[in-house]
């Protein structure tokens, strides 16, 4: 028993090392896996908060920008809503208990963007008290940036498609093939498309959007267009560049996506199985 | 005595601060972030209780990651800096160190740029190999490590030179 002791005490220093060593380890390993890096998260009151001052500091700088990027989307959206009101007033009837669309959007500003490390995350100012929900999906005015993984009352993080545990179901916008989007940690503004089969055609500038498999996002939010492509090693599969439409390294202001019917058609898919 | 633990502290907070608002937000080439907190790592007193150092450079990394959304691969790489210290010592110093006798103000360019050295490597080794989680990369992960611990030591050697009369 002395002798345990004694061993103890003469090596305190290295068995403190090798202890918080595996908690870090832990820690690590605990971020690599989804939906589970719950422990080490921005998400907290203090780290929010401190983000939140920052950003309020260094939003000025940017206001131009983002005034424009409004405008223009501002512009698309006008243009939508008079093709869809010329549609409608005419003829078609509309049924007042199915009107309310699935989807309901909330804003929110980015407040901190990673994008230059291999699993990347972003960090927005609004959070379950503004009914942001896990697995939300995350869309700029241009295309896709990731899914809410971890709210706390009034921040939540994002987990940037430029990380290597996201998989995000898309598909080619002129046919129905899909596959999953990855990245490889190399460029932040490609990403890859894998497991397209052979069959589909496709050519350089083709766009991919998402494909609505998942109840995340609606079907035919833009993500990029096709800069490159090659086959997998058994001619089975492309693996496809795609360059995206939004610029990663400069977000500003994003959309979060509810799915009113989520539940429902979970329930079902879990009924299937 | 309580003067020179009052500016470790505020050493720690300041470094926290600067490398989470500021340094993490560089990108020079896209994604090379200077990593200066390992200041607080170098500067440490040489006759430090070894237990309570390497509690605190747990935490110095931790807080980072918490920061950075990193998980804890900054805190390993701290504890595993904080560990090898009494080594790299030795290396660099030789013999003064042996004897208690350095004082981290007073050293000539090449023993003070020789340590910096050291630990900044080690330093950087094991958070890219952490933090990319793949030894099929293995080569990314040197590339990362090469260019960042460049940056890295540039970037200590001018700040503790710029600060050297707040060294301890």
């Amino acid at each position: 028993m002395q002798q345990i002791i004694n061993f103890l005490l003469r090596n305190k220093n290295f068995l403190l090392f090798i202890f918080l060593l595996l908690v870090a380890i832990g820690f690590t390993i605990q971020s690599h896996s989804y939906h589970r890096s719950k422990v080490i998260s921005s998400t907290n009151f203090v780290s929010g908060g401190l983000y939140k001052w920052q950003h309020s500091i260094g939003k000025y700088f940017n206001l131009i920008s983002v005034n424009e990027r409004l405008l223009i989307e501002n512009e698309y959206l006008r243009n939508q809503l008079t093709i869809a009101t010329a549609d409608t007033s005419s003829s078609k009837i509309i049924d007042t208990s199915t009107f309310a669309t699935p989807y309901s959007y909330f804003r929110a500003n980015v407040i901190r963007n990673d994008y230059q490390k291999r699993d990347n995350y972003i960090l927005i100012d609004k959070g379950a008290n503004d009914s942001i929900k896990i697995d939300m999906g995350v869309i700029t005015d241009k295309g896709i940036v990731g899914i809410i993984e971890d709210t706390s009352a009034n921040y939540a993080r994002v987990i940037s498609i430029l990380n290597s545990n996201s998989r995000i179901n898309a598909g080619l916008k002129n046919s129905d093939q899909y596959g999953s989007l990855l990245w490889d940690g190399k460029d932040p503004n490609m990403v890859q498309l894998a497991t397209i089969p052979k069959q589909a055609i496709i050519k350089k500038g083709d766009t991919i959007i998402t494909h609505g498999r998942s109840t995340i996002f609606p079907k035919g939010i833009g993500i990029g267009v096709i800069s490159n492509y090659t086959m997998n090693q058994n001619n089975s599969y492309y693996l496809i560049e795609v360059k995206l439409f939004n610029d990663m390294t400069d977000i500003g202001y994003v959309y979060a996506i509810e799915n009113h019917n989520a539940e429902e058609i979970k329930t079902l898919q879990t009924l299937d199985e | 005595m309580s003067n020179s633990i009052l500016v470790h502290i505020g050493r720690f907070i300041v470094l926290i601060l600067a490398q989470s608002l500021l340094l993490n937000n560089i990108n020079f080439l896209g994604y090379l972030n200077p990593y200066i907190y390992i200041i607080f790592i170098l500067l440490a007193p040489i006759n430090i209780n070894r237990s309570l150092f390497l509690i605190t450079s747990f935490f110095l990394g931790l807080c980072i990651d918490i920061l950075g959304d990193s998980g804890g691969v900054h805190a390993a790489a701290c504890l595993v800096a904080t560990y090898v210290r009494p080594f790299i010592l030795r290396t660099a110093f030789g013999l003064s160190y042996e004897f208690q006798t350095v004082k981290l103000s007073k050293l000539r360019f090449g023993e003070r740029f020789m340590y910096v050295t050291l630990t900044v490597v080690v330093h950087h080794l094991v958070l890219f190999s952490l933090e990319v989680f793949n030894f099929m990369h293995i080569l990314i992960i040197l590339k990362k490590a090469l260019f960042t611990s460049l940056f890295t030591i540039l970037m200590t050697m001018l700040i503790l030179v710029l600060f050297r009369k707040n060294d301890t």
